[in-house]
């Protein structure tokens, strides 16, 4: 059985229940906090948000995640903070923010925006987190929000003072965004017993944003091995190939410093991926393992001709993302080969990469259809192109023929709009909830259009195309 | 009161416990030790005769109590309220899919759920109705149909310079309350029960339970502290699971908990009702509203719940803010497999409203002209009569709509989004106004009636108690502001208790936007009656008269001048004199009539007017839309309370526009909901919602009926969001003369098939889904 230890709020805890068990039901049940809400435990409404405290060099490292699909074994070492953990003889900043704006009216959604707009307040780089995105996980049924974005406003401006590296703490408990208690939490995470757990469990998880959707009843009794997180900076350069850590959060993907020199629009794309704390937890190699044929950072990687390396023991080897996805969610893969490092060739000026996403609801929602598209452009030339489209088969799709079709052509509003029709006539969409198949082939031909409207708009007849 | 009340710029007063997460909800409560939870078994289709029910692999689940079905009920096994013909569990047959059969009563949850599963059903399966019109057409109706008419439609069609018509349709909308269903029981002495219910209607909970547990009423207590939504999603519908959880702790004399798991709720309880109509509208040249005429038909679900009362609302809104000389409205209730839907924010108003508006857009596209030129040629005036008889009084439809058109010149818009339309080949803009007109009653004359408890305590806190329930909306905040202002006290020392049969008797649910005027009433009186009393022993004390004594900011004034005399020392003085210090009231709204055999009469105390301009920008590559902007001029009376009023307003907008843009409701052909998760439901997040929206307060003051002459505001706003609509669908238009339906709502895939084929979709769920969702 599990021993895991973190401290929740102000108190170290130690539990030997199952690894792969809620956070919530912890919080809620074991704990007995009840500023925690259940609104859907599916991680779309974010009544559950909790912060999650991890040491990052002398510092610790708070994101916002939905406990709702929060493994334990995933916050073994850690400091989770509850709405419990930041409340004070005093309102703090946000919460007062809130109170000002009449942010709040059946109340029920309002500890779990209180704890996003907290998770911001303690970020580092604020400055590089777009407009409304600190509340973007966040559900609220009653105000419209309106008058959340304008307390998010009022606290953005009181942030203006806050520094920008780790004196930030001390100016965040000084200001009360944050309680005393929080000045000892780098040395008493330091101090907590970190003892492995559940090493010989067979079962891998990465962020389990998906599987704790689909399954969770199943993975609370179960043990589970989850593999060390990188820390965001884990890309090398070797033999012109970029490598990156499989384990890294979909956020450490919008983030980086070094994938965005290469695709500078990628925090765009991104944003339209879930929520943040949903990006906070989830992972590239879960996205990947999960086989959903519309995971979208699958289809990105797909378009990017990406190999994986998948590692058991000391074994390893390379397949081409590709040759993962067998069929319907059957993957090329032994159960316990882990998705280690994926690699690709390292883009060239030359390299143009778009994403696309259309979905019911623009953010947080899954896509109806997706597609990327990366090709070498040598002025008009069409040196080469990978198109890969979500949604529309039974797996994630490289679409093959629209490639080959359009590597070594002439660019041309012809040539795109017969990529586009290739792209209509190579899928095999399915009616279902998020759209008819007739919808969907529709998509993925606007979808490709939108790539080079996107793309080289100066370089077709863009009224042509509608 | 012709003065305005204080404290109109005051806070909800439970902000700074919910923004600590102190507020309790029903999940949050402590438990008694003892307690069991209960988890519901359903059917699994949407009509079949059950063959067999094998519960016995659920009793032999280690820490399972009982499995509680039908023949277990010491009552009656029936929770209909207009109509008794929905059954607590199933017997016999199954009309929908989601019907409860059973429940597990067990000492987890996680047992529970885990022994729901292993119930073995053999059920034989019956062919599902799901779409209105195929239930009509087989005869299955609730209730009778009903026709509300104005004027000779018949005769004037033949006056008119253009006729139109068609079909349209609206889809339902779940209330997807962030706060689950739920309930706690607990058995108290001579097999009585408390209930504490996450419910809009606690008479309704108590009343239904007592039938099913065959106790008198006076042996069920229902207390309610707040709600974490409700939206007419627990005024009817949150009884089921408050009487399972009270059955189950009397049968088993144990406290029993039962709070429903997001995905349970989804496929149990009802939505919004969908609507099918078929219009006919008449003009003549000056673009003068002849003659309109409707036939609804409403998707009732598998039983009747609230849906004639609904269907009754959409025929007092069928003509929305508009005076139509000659009208005629049928509307019939349609009785199909799927969820029983229910009370709504708008109750049937909505759908009424977007038959009426669809209408008017064909017109004005036959016409070429923007629908806004028929729109403000009909507007409702004083002395005009609604179809139902009442005559217009009070009207603020003209002035909400010429103080819109103080802040932005339609024609002007017009011609800047024609402008920006041209310069993007991308993207394309459109903009609707939307007027609407709701009135404000209950529609059954004798639901408009409200009891209200005061005391005062002897050092000078007052405790109040009325038959409303706070669910966000501000209800409570508004009847703190009541006994403050009576007190001339600080909201501080008001405490509103939690809503609770003992106290408060025969309540009406809170609903029908109508529970702070009711409430508010019977708390003016009875606040009125006690402060009454304390002012004498006042008078007596200062050696002063009754007319010259106040009560100012928790003090005695004598002549606008301070005194001693504090709030709390005249409450201990009056106490130490033996004066009665509690008051219960009781009020009933006045002048209201309605006969529905001849469907006249006076039915609403007031109505509530308001004028929308909303305008979206639709991305023609990609079939996506943005709402950009809403400004409203709405008719709030004297708001009594400014932030609340405001809130209620701009959070029923994004809720209306949800409904009308993304939220698409799903049953498939066996009449499964397939939009049964958060992940396939979609209702607006921050992104989605418009990216401004600019509320005016008109600032006339409201009916009498109103309290403080503050007009009720809970469901009117919600109609805006129906120029969304008709926004979205006006931006198409500009790509591309659309004809598609009116269906509602307008989904990315509507747009987009609108915009790329020339008979443009209806709702996918109407066609075969073949396959369960991807992801």
């Amino acid at each position: 059985m599990a021993n895991i230890r973190f401290i929740l709020n102000n108190q170290s805890v130690s539990t030997d229940l199952p690894s792969g068990s809620l956070a919530l039901d912890f919080i809620r049940q074991t704990s007995k906090l009840s500023g925690t809400k259940i609104g859907c435990r599916e991680g779309d409404c974010g009544a559950c948000t909790v912060l999650v405290g991890t040491q990052n060099r002398d510092s610790i490292e708070y994101r916002v995640m939905t406990s709702c699909l929060l493994p334990l074994g995933r916050i073994h070492g850690s400091h989770v903070v509850t709405i419990e953990g930041i409340n004070g003889e005093h309102l703090t900043p946000v919460q007062k923010a809130m109170v000002d704006q009449s942010a709040s009216q059946c109340g029920f959604c309002t500890p779990g925006f209180v704890m996003s707009m907290t998770g911001y307040a303690l970020e580092e780089n604020k400055d590089q987190l777009s407009g409304l995105s600190a509340i973007d996980g966040n559900i609220c049924r009653c105000t419209g929000y309106k008058s959340i974005e304008r307390a998010l406003l009022a606290v953005k401006d009181k942030l203006d003072a806050c520094p920008n590296d780790s004196t930030r703490f001390d100016w965040l408990i000084e200001h009360r965004f944050i309680p005393d208690y929080f000045r000892d939490m780098p040395a008493r995470l330091r101090a907590l017993e970190k003892t492995d757990f559940d090493t010989e469990a067979t079962l891998i998880m990465g962020g389990a944003t998906d599987l704790n959707v689909q399954r969770p009843e199943e993975m609370m009794d179960t043990s589970i091995r989850f593999p060390a997180k990188p820390d965001g900076s884990d890309f090398t350069l070797e033999d012109g190939y970029l490598y990156v850590h499989a384990g890294m959060t979909a956020e450490q993907l919008k983030r980086s410093q070094v994938i965005g020199k290469y695709f500078p629009r990628l925090r765009d794309y991104m944003n339209l991926i879930a929520s943040t704390p949903i990006r906070h937890m989830a992972t590239l190699a879960g996205n990947f393992a999960n086989a959903s044929p519309i995971g979208d950072m699958t289809i990105m990687f797909l378009a990017l001709g990406a190999e994986i390396e998948l590692k058991q023991q000391n074994k390893s080897r390379w397949i081409a993302l590709k040759d993962l996805f067998l069929s319907y969610k059957t993957l090329a893969k032994e159960p316990l080969e882990e998705i280690h490092r994926i690699r690709f060739r390292e883009p060239t000026s030359e390299h143009k990469f778009h994403f696309e996403k259309v979905s019911k609801r623009t953010y947080l929602d899954i896509a109806t259809v997706n597609s990327a598209l990366y090709m070498q452009l040598e002025g008009t030339h069409i040196v080469a192109c990978r198109v890969a489209a979500g949604g529309v088969a039974a797996i994630p799709l490289v679409l093959e023929k629209t490639s080959e079709f359009l590597t070594d052509k002439q660019l041309t509003t012809e040539v795109v709009i017969n990529a586009a029709t290739w792209a209509m006539a190579e899928v095999t969409p399915i009616s279902d909830v998020r759209g008819s198949a007739e919808y969907k082939r529709q998509l993925v031909y606007q979808l490709v259009l939108a790539h080079f409207a996107e793309l080289v708009p100066q370089e077709i007849d863009l009224g042509a195309l509608v | 009161m012709d003065r305005p009340i204080k404290n109109q710029s005051s806070k909800h007063i439970d902000m700074e416990r919910h923004v600590r997460g102190t507020s309790l909800y029903v999940d949050d409560l402590p438990l008694l030790d003892g307690t069991l939870f209960a988890h519901v078994v359903q059917s699994p289709v949407a009509h079949g005769r059950i063959i067999n029910m094998d519960f016995q692999p659920a009793m032999q689940v280690a820490g399972v109590k009982h499995v509680i079905c039908a023949r277990d009920i010491p009552g009656e096994n029936q929770i209909g309220g207009i109509f008794p013909d929905e059954p607590l569990f199933a017997e016999g047959t199954v009309h929908f899919c989601g019907q409860p059969i059973a429940l597990v009563v067990a000492e987890s949850e996680a047992i529970a759920r885990h022994a729901a599963a292993q119930v073995v059903l053999e059920i034989e399966e019956l062919k599902a109705v799901v779409k209105p019109r195929d239930a009509f057409r087989a005869g299955s109706i609730i209730g009778k149909t009903r026709t509300f008419e104005l004027g000779e439609p018949d005769r004037v069609w033949q006056d008119c310079s253009l006729i139109v018509e068609g079909q349209g349709d609206c889809g339902g909308q779940e209330h997807l309350y962030i706060e689950t269903q739920g309930a706690y029981a607990i058995p108290g002495e001579l097999g009585h029960v408390r209930i504490v219910s996450s419910t809009q209607g606690p008479t309704a909970v108590q009343r239904t339970a007592a039938r099913v547990l065959k106790l008198p009423m006076h042996a069920i207590e229902v207390d309610v502290t707040r709600l974490g939504g409700g939206f007419g999603g627990k005024e009817d519908q949150a009884t089921p699971w408050a009487v399972m959880a009270a059955l189950a702790a009397l049968l088993l004399k144990r406290p029993v908990k039962l709070v429903l798991h997001r995905l349970d709720d989804m496929a149990m309880t009802g939505k919004r009702h969908p609507y099918e109509f078929d219009y006919k509208i008449g003009l003549n040249e000056e673009h003068k509203i002849l003659a309109y005429e409707v036939m609804f038909y409403q998707d009732a679900g598998a039983a009747a719940d609230l849906s004639p009362a609904v269907l009754e609302r959409t025929l007092f809104h069928f003509t929305n803010s508009y005076f139509v000389p000659n009208a005629r409205a049928t509307a019939t209730s349609c009785r199909t497999h799927v969820t029983p839907h229910t009370a709504f924010r708008g109750f049937g108003g909505p759908q009424g409203m977007f038959a009426i508006e669809a209408a008017i857009e064909h017109a004005a596209s036959q016409l070429h002209i923007p629908a806004y030129q028929i729109q403000q040629e009909n507007l409702l005036s004083d002395g005009d009569m609604f179809p139902y008889g009442q005559v217009v009084g009070e009207s603020r439809a003209r002035d909400c709509l010429q103080r819109l058109k103080l802040k932005v010149s339609l024609p002007h818009v017009h011609t800047e989004i024609e402008a920006f339309n041209q310069e993007n080949p991308f993207k394309k803009r459109g903009f609707a106004l939307m007027p609407i007109c709701f009135g404000i009653s209950f529609t059954k004359t004798h639901m408009n009636q409200a009891g209200a408890l005061v005391h005062v305590y002897q050092d000078g806190s007052v405790s109040v108690s009325t038959g409303a329930v706070e669910m966000g909306q501000g209800v409570s905040t508004k009847m703190a502001q009541v006994a403050a202002d009576v007190f001339g006290l600080g909201l501080r020392t008001i405490k509103v208790e939690s809503t609770n049969t003992t106290r408060i008797a025969n309540t009406s649910p809170t609903a029908a936007s109508a529970s702070a005027d009711l409430n508010g009433h019977a708390l003016l009186l009875a606040c009125g009656r006690v402060a009454a009393r304390m002012l004498a022993v006042a008078a007596e004390l200062t050696k002063s008269t009754m007319e010259r004594v106040n009560l100012i900011s928790g003090r005695v004034y004598v002549d606008d001048k301070t005194t001693e005399l504090s709030f709390a020392d005249l409450a201990q003085a009056c106490y130490l004199q033996r004066i009665n210090l509690s008051e219960h009231a009781h009020y009933a709204t006045p002048g209201l009539n309605f006969d529905s055999s001849i469907e006249r009469g006076h039915p609403f105390a007031y109505h509530v007017y308001g004028c929308a301009l909303v305008t979206a920008t639709v991305d023609i590559l990609r079939g996506i839309y943005e709402i950009d902007r809403v400004q409203v001029v709405h008719d709030f009376g004297s708001s009594m309370n400014l932030n609340v009023d405001l809130g209620q307003t701009e959070g029923g907008i994004v809720q209306g526009l949800g409904w009308m843009t993304m939220e698409e409701l799903v049953f498939d052909n066996e009449g499964k909901l397939r939009s049964n998760a958060l992940s396939t439901y979609k209702v607006p997040d921050v992104y989605a919602a418009p990216k401004s929206i600019d509320v005016e307060f008109l600032g006339e003051p409201g009916s009498s009926a109103a309290i403080f002459r503050s007009k009720a505001v809970g469901e009117p706003p919600l109609m805006y969001g129906i120029g969304g609509y008709f926004a979205v669908r006006n931006a198409m238009g500009s790509y591309k003369r659309t004809d598609m339906p009116f269906s509602a709502p307008i989904t990315p895939e509507k747009v987009m098939m609108g915009l790329r084929s020339t008979k443009a979709s209806r709702s996918h769920a109407s066609e075969a889904i073949s396959e369960s969702v991807t992801r």
